[in-house]
């Protein structure tokens, strides 16, 4: 599989009120094509506004991002933070579509369902407007939304909360995307319909053949669906494993106080919940050092001293953590 | 920093001192204020105008009611045939016009204050029961404000002050009882809001009584946008009573007023422009000085306190 | 976890309806279509226990929660608080049992209020109810604040100077400032980040053990709740389709929701994720104005028969301490998802 997507150190700034808020620091992956990355974190993680900002989908006044995003479009590479707001309007919803997490925020509540579709047709793929149409009720029909002629007139609060995530689906493959990104998709949605939404996703992503980068906070959800995790905290991607390695083999204390800290089916009830002291820190000041060691338990006087590398620690799998959790003691450098 | 303490239980966004009262308050304002530059100069401004008011006795030149009949119609100080004796000039009766525009401030101030006051105070109280009873007491409470909302209003003001006569108690009483329904509206537009949140069902969940929750936990969130809205109807009354007043209908014509001022003035417009053009100009200023107060305020009141790290 | 067996009645729910009307009408004998939040349920809340309470959104969990503690009025049906029948109170007689019963909300920003100190906050129930002095109220305060792991000088400090988690604490430190017998728990951690879940889940466990607090847990989390009820009932559409002991609802599930339900839940474990079929329902969830006839469930349902959709079927006890609401409860239903539909034996 080849690279279709390579991060290099993005880093993504807010200039606030009560100062600059150091959203993103120094993020670098490479997405392979055909994958399903997810990418993991809790609030205030970065996770979503890495994506935003290889995008240009931050307020430009507030928002400075630095760094380097290729992007490989068959031979062509291009390289998406350095782009105009032209350039970058023909690659967001042409080439990498993008699904977010709140369906009724997301979409125009005065338009119908179809022109919102369509209208991503027309403008990217120069369609007209009677092939944008079919095409949009083969989409709607792809997307699992019955009676798809009826439904490409309603409007967004006539559809129900699954339906309309189904709905934000079909605009964003509309125009046959080689990436999918996918905010928190499911989150919003009762689990029933999780599931429904996932199996979906996972269909047209064999179809398509998209890439698929799934951001979410819920470790169950990426179990199912992902082939890679990237486990963010503090604007940093703290761990990166494939999704056996990582469930089973976590590295960085973070994720395994993540792990432990989710209830598993089947489990006595009687045990305490791991839960990982304290809470996330201020993002306002530049990271210097590991910005775990306050609640880590393996912290020692190294992890204050400056922000820990990768670490290759199995076949394709990087931790950013100074110490060894299996052989009990700081690793080698 | 206690950097390599393990952050227990804080996580506290806001790790260093609370807020400590008025001394942090205050000096958090200033800095609001500086950031917010227009906020400020509408501070100055109607500080100058307050200050007018207060101390007129002590910065005024003259004595606003002193005629010169020998100096009337003299033309400010820059003038040719003006002198700086008379800065801005005389009126027709020889008073000068400075003093009696620092003297009408106190009219402006007054009634825009006093007016206020009552508006807000009565227009609350009946806004909080109308929109935390809904049902019934607030239909009826709603129709008769709507039906007083739907008068023109500057007819109403003439026809009232017409009725009972110039004084400035009088005018006070028509610019409080008329602002009445304006303050309602907003007040329990606010209510409404307030009693769907979390915090009220909260109360009741822990068996709290409907006075205490109107007055502990409804009305300290009210304050915000009626401090706002009382600034813009401050400056509204202001510009009504100079109207009042260039219809003769406002404070007696000897008591200086801009309106009063104005009126007067009027006829001489093209002879002896000063004698309205200057009190228009007080008018202006503290108008706009009130607007630009009650921009930064609304700015500073609501979302500051969302605005504030989460 | 309690023994169930020898366990005391704290809470008797009988034949509990809320039905709220569509729309608001001037004239309330006019009648027109109703939302059936909470249709018709009974079941009783063991002293001591943790009753978790799951359904997916719309199904009524929380209306019930607030019902029991008449935050709302009922539209039908009794509820009984300890010797009280609590639906029929006066208002002032309601007041003073407010103090044993108490509830602990979803957003833990907007149940505080922000123009109070959270000192003020938690003091308040001291103040309205029973005359301690100012330095007992002050005292019990800060041992309050010490209970829920915060701070005692972080009484001084307004909401929005907290984290979500920290809000949440403040929010369980109210509740207990009476020694309340029963404490609803209205989806309280799903705002929360996982990490800081776990901590407030802790947290609540820790002060069952230590004050012997009964907990109705709403939460449509099935993982979570399984993790700290010693019951389970699970809600669909108004009506509670099963209700058993955890483990027996997980060993047994015997309402074909219970088990979508179940099968629904993401498994932090990839290989089993991989391996598992997953009961995919079809359709989406009726709409509580119109709901489905017969057994509410039937529209969704793989085993659905002619019988389920003309007869509402009966919530009986299948088993000891196990109840259900399916005309095939009895057999030991189970949908395989690769065989085709119809109850296996």
């Amino acid at each position: 599989m080849s690279d279709i997507l390579s991060v290099r150190n993005l880093t993504t700034r807010f200039n606030t009120f009560n100062g600059v808020v150091h959203a993103v620091n120094g993020v670098s992956f490479d997405l392979k094509e055909g994958e399903t990355l997810a990418v993991v974190g809790e609030s205030g993680s970065g996770k979503s506004v890495t994506m935003l900002s290889l995008l240009h989908l931050l307020p430009k006044t507030t928002t400075t991002v630095s760094g380097t995003a290729e992007f490989k479009d068959g031979e062509q590479t291009h390289e998406l933070l350095s782009m105009s707001e032209a350039e970058i309007n023909r690659v967001r919803g042409r080439h990498i579509g993008i699904v977010f997490q709140d369906a009724l925020s997301a979409l125009n509540p005065v338009m119908t369902v179809g022109e919102q579709i369509t209208e991503s047709l027309t403008t990217h793929l120069g369609l007209t407007h009677k092939q944008a149409y079919s095409h949009a009720l083969e989409l709607l029909d792809n997307v699992g939304i019955a009676q798809p002629e009826k439904r490409f007139s309603s409007y967004p609060h006539q559809f129900s909360g699954g339906m309309r995530q189904r709905a934000m689906i079909a605009i964003a493959i509309a125009c046959g995307p080689k990436i999918m990104i996918a905010d928190e998709p499911t989150t919003a949605l009762d689990v029933t319909i999780q599931t429904q939404i996932v199996e979906l996703t996972r269909r047209l992503q064999r179809e398509m053949g998209m890439t698929v980068i799934w951001i979410t906070h819920d470790l169950g959800v990426v179990a199912g669906i992902a082939d890679r995790v990237m486990v963010m905290y503090a604007g940093m991607p703290i761990e990166l494993a494939q999704v056996d390695e990582l469930y089973e083999n976590p590295q960085h204390p973070y994720t395994e106080g993540l792990l432990g800290a989710i209830p598993k089916v089947g489990d006595s009830g009687a045990e305490r919940l791991l839960s990982i002291p304290g809470a996330p820190p201020d993002l306002f000041k530049e990271p210097r050092h590991c910005q775990f060691a306050w609640r880590c338990d393996y912290a020692f006087d190294h992890c204050w001293k400056e922000i820990p590398p990768d670490f290759s620690v199995g076949e394709r799998h990087y931790s950013k953590c100074f110490y060894d959790m299996d052989k009990e003691k700081p690793r080698e450098q | 920093m206690a950097e390599n303490e393990k952050n227990m239980n804080t996580g506290l966004v806001i790790d260093e001192e609370a807020n400590k009262g008025i001394g942090a308050a205050l000096s958090s304002l200033w800095q609001l204020l500086w950031r917010d530059k227009s906020g400020l100069l509408g501070l100055v401004m109607f500080l100058i105008v307050v200050f007018a008011a207060i101390a007129a006795p002590l910065i005024s030149p003259y004595d606003p009611l002193d005629q010169e009949i020998s100096q009337s119609k003299e033309p400010p100080a820059w003038k040719e045939k003006g002198d700086v004796s008379h800065l801005l000039g005389t009126d027709t009766l020889g008073r000068d016009i400075a003093s009696r525009i620092i003297y009408g401030s106190r009219v402006s101030v007054t009634v825009g204050f006093l007016g206020v006051s009552m508006a807000f105070s009565l227009g609350m109280m009946i806004g909080l029961i109308s929109g935390y009873k809904g049902g019934r007491t607030d239909n009826i409470i709603m129709t008769v404000v709507n039906m007083v909302l739907s008068l023109p209003y500057l007819v109403f003001v003439v026809f009232v002050a017409a009725v009972l006569g110039n004084s400035l108690l009088n005018v006070i009483l028509i610019f409080g009882l008329t602002d009445i329904p304006v303050f309602v509206r907003v007040t329990r537009g606010e209510v409404l809001k307030l009693r769907e949140e979390g915090f009220i069902e909260a109360a009741k969940s822990v068996g709290i009584k409907t006075p205490r929750i109107i007055f502990r936990h409804i009305m300290p969130n009210l304050l915000g946008p009626l401090i706002t809205l009382a600034t813009f109807e401050m400056s509204a009354m202001i510009f009504y009573e100079a109207g009042l007043g260039f219809l003769g209908l406002s404070v007696p014509p000897s008591v200086p007023s801009w309106g009063n001022m104005l009126a007067m003035g009027r006829q001489y417009l093209t002879v002896y422009p000063w004698m309205s053009v200057y009190p228009g100009l007080a008018i202006v200023f503290t108008g706009f000085g009130m607007n630009l107060l009650g921009d930064w305020l609304r700015d500073v009141l609501d979302p500051r306190m969302r605005r504030m790290k989460k | 976890m309690t023994d169930t067996q020898s366990a005391e009645t704290l809470v008797h729910v009988r034949h509990i309806s809320k039905f709220f009307p569509v729309r608001s009408s001037f004239l309330p004998l006019l009648r027109g279509p109703v939302v059936r939040a909470v249709d018709d349920i009974s079941f009783t809340i063991h002293k001591g226990e943790t009753l978790g309470l799951v359904g997916e959104s719309g199904c009524g969990k929380s209306t019930l929660g607030r019902l029991i503690l008449r935050l709302y009025e009922p539209t039908s049906g009794s509820i009984q608080f300890e010797d009280n029948d609590v639906t029929s109170l006066r208002a002032s007689e309601l007041r003073k049992l407010r103090t044993r019963m108490q509830i602990v909300f979803q957003d833990s920003y907007s149940s505080l209020n922000p123009r109070h100190r959270i000192g003020q906050i938690i003091r308040e129930p001291m103040q309205v109810h029973t005359d301690m002095t100012p330095r007992q109220m002050r005292e019990r305060t800060e041992e309050l604040l010490q209970l829920v792991g915060l701070r005692k000088n972080h009484g001084e400090r307004f909401p929005h100077e907290f984290s979500g988690g920290q809000r949440q604490r403040v929010n369980i430190a109210r509740a207990l400032a009476l020694y309340p017998q029963f404490v609803v728990c209205d989806e309280p951690i799903s705002a929360l980040d996982v990490s800081i879940q776990a901590q407030v889940v802790n947290l609540l466990q820790d002060l069952q053990r230590k004050l012997g607090i009964t907990y109705l847990f709403v939460a449509h989390d099935l993982s979570m709740v399984q993790h700290i009820s010693d019951r389970i009932a699970v809600m669909y559409l108004g009506k509670i389709m099963e209700l058993a002991a955890t483990e027996d609802l997980f060993r047994d599930p015997r309402h074909p929701y219970t088990q979508s339900l179940i099968s629904a839940i993401p498994i932090p474990n990839p290989r089993r994720e991989r391996e598992r079929r997953r009961i995919v329902l079809e359709g989406e969830v009726p709409s509580p104005v119109n709901p489905p006839s017969g057994c509410v469930f039937h529209t969704r349902c793989p085993l659905a028969q002619e019988v389920c959709r003309q007869q509402v079927p009966e919530y009986r006890e299948i088993e000891p301490g196990h109840f259900a609401a399916c005309h095939f409860a009895h057999q030991a239903v189970n949908i395989d998802p690769d065989a085709g539909s119809g109850p296996a034996a």
